[in-house]
């Protein structure tokens, strides 16, 4: 087993740098952007940072196609004109694009089950990069194999795009009882366990002896509401992600803010009211309260009425 | 260091950021660490930390419901630590872009001085903490580009001062949070051990 999915590993420079990055986001809310105006509307409603990207979820789920990078110049403008970190997302094993997405300066990069999947079989080698990456998971031992490929941050799947927050839900409750489960059990058992949970010995060994990643775990997938991001905050998420929840209007149909006051102002109520939410997690007095500025919530497409073929969450493995 | 009823409380801003990370250092150095989200909170701690994070994510909150005014009437007495955002949030004047500030500390910040998270870097130097060389994790790190009369240099990357004190007030643009050397949170602890004693520097 090499060294550097063991302890070591979370010692080295790059990892430590990349690792910090992700520990100053916590607590806060990772918003997806289309375009300038969107990255400045969550910029002023107090986003950590932006997630560039050409369609949201929702759009790439109701437009079909192959939903790839985001244009090298859109992620310029974006990372231009606003101060926050900037994410922009590649391809499930599409290294190149990383490549691309650390050489325009991204801060983080997510390596998107959103995205169609450019490897079936490999994802992207993190340890590479110097720039650090989001990885999705649905389960511990999906989360402990991305960070043995050198993912500096865990994100729940979810079902993105959809506005329903159950699989977000089910993967983070699923990731923290496995963890609780290592604790409990005798040195001589996690050699079995590492072989369940199919992740590196070394890695299941640390989640045994701490209760938890050694990552930053965060969550994504289908939160739409001040609510949800609470209710992912009290589960165990350390920040929350929101892809379609700020600027869709109907499924496919984001809210005009460029061109419509009243639309933008409907997006900077929704993209506040999260971040407020995100922070008071635990006093439902605030949450109540941030709730009520809220002007409207995206559509939203219930995640049980989507079939097994059309998840995202399947994608990566 | 202190201990039982002795032992200082130390507030943590949590509005976002790193806020756990400075809470364990806190422990770790003898005091006992609370965190912060509401401007009522600060009544009863006796020094606070303003972590790293994002400073105009911290900002938003903190231009509500008066926190700010209530942390520029904490600092008159109290000791503040501010690291990475929180020297930002410190600072008398900020650059690139401009943006509000308490004021407290008289030094002029500019914001990702160093460029972006792949410039980020971790570097080991000489400091005023005694001969054993500090290390210091610089993420999206700001700069000090100028400090008043009655700033103390306590560290420097490349003649720019990284580490300073102003009598309670201390800062940093790095993360000493994120390093297992606690000689910094070691001192920050003894400024608020000792102004909260009568006779005290407060």
């Amino acid at each position: 087993m090499s060294e550097k999915n063991g302890n070591k590993a979370f010692t080295s420079t790059s990892l430590r740098l990349k690792i910090g990055l992700a520990e100053m986001l916590k607590g806060g809310v990772i918003m997806d952007v289309m375009n300038v105006e969107q990255a400045r509307i969550a910029e002023e409603a107090g986003a950590v940072s932006v997630m560039a990207l050409e369609r949201v979820p929702a759009m790439i789920r109701a437009e079909g196609g192959v939903a790839r990078m985001a244009s090298p110049k859109l992620i310029k403008e974006i990372i231009q004109a606003v101060s926050i970190p900037v994410m922009a997302k590649a391809r499930i094993g599409h290294f190149a694009e990383a490549q691309v997405l650390q050489e325009l300066g991204v801060d983080f990069i997510d390596e998107s089950e959103v995205l169609t999947p450019a490897d079936e079989t490999h994802h992207i080698d993190k340890h590479a990069f110097k720039t650090p990456f989001v990885c999705g998971a649905r389960n511990l031992g999906e989360a402990l194999r991305r960070i043995a490929e050198g993912a500096a941050m865990i994100r729940t799947k979810g079902e993105a795009g959809t506005g329903d927050v159950v699989h977000a839900v089910q993967h983070m409750r699923q990731i923290v009882k496995e963890m609780k489960a290592l604790t409990v059990l005798s040195e001589q058992e996690l050699y079995h366990a590492a072989k369940e949970h199919q992740a590196p010995y070394e890695l299941v060994r640390i989640v045994a002896q701490t209760g938890k990643l050694p990552v930053p775990n965060f969550s994504a997938g289908g939160i739409a509401t001040p609510a949800d991001a609470a209710l992912m905050m009290q589960l165990g998420a350390e920040a929350i992600f929101v892809g379609s929840g700020i600027f869709m209007k109907e499924r496919a149909t984001p809210l005009d803010v460029e061109n419509d006051p009243k639309e933008r102002a409907e997006a900077v109520s929704r993209a506040k009211a999260i971040v407020i939410a995100t922070t008071h997690y635990n006093d439902p007095k605030i949450v109540a309260e941030a709730s009520e500025q809220v002007t409207g919530t995206m559509k939203g497409l219930a995640a049980a009425a989507i079939e097994e073929k059309e998840l995202l969450q399947t994608r990566g493995w | 260091m202190t201990q039982g009823a002795n032992q200082s409380r130390i507030g943590v801003l949590a509005i976002q950021g790193d806020f756990s990370a400075h809470a364990l250092a806190l422990e770790e150095s003898g005091a006992k660490a609370l965190e912060i989200r509401k401007p009522e909170e600060i009544d009863g701690i006796d020094g606070l930390i303003l972590p790293g994070g994002e400073s105009t994510t911290m900002l938003k909150f903190l231009e509500r419901s008066g926190f700010l005014d209530a942390l520029k009437d904490f600092a008159t007495e109290r000791p503040v630590f501010g690291t990475c955002a929180g020297i930002i949030l410190l600072a008398r004047e900020v650059r690139h872009p401009a943006q509000v500030s308490l004021g407290l500390l008289d030094a002029v910040v500019e914001r990702n001085a160093y460029g972006r998270q792949i410039d980020s870097s971790i570097l080991v130097g000489p400091s005023e903490l005694g001969a054993e060389p500090l290390e210091m994790v610089f993420i999206r790190a700001p700069r000090i580009l100028e400090t008043g009369p009655e700033v103390e240099v306590l560290a420097r990357r490349d003649g720019f001062p990284v580490l300073v004190r102003q009598g309670r007030i201390m800062a940093a643009t790095f993360h000493p949070e994120l390093s297992t050397d606690r000689r910094v949170h070691r001192l920050f602890a003894d400024i608020v051990s000792n102004s909260s004693q009568p006779g005290g520097i407060g």
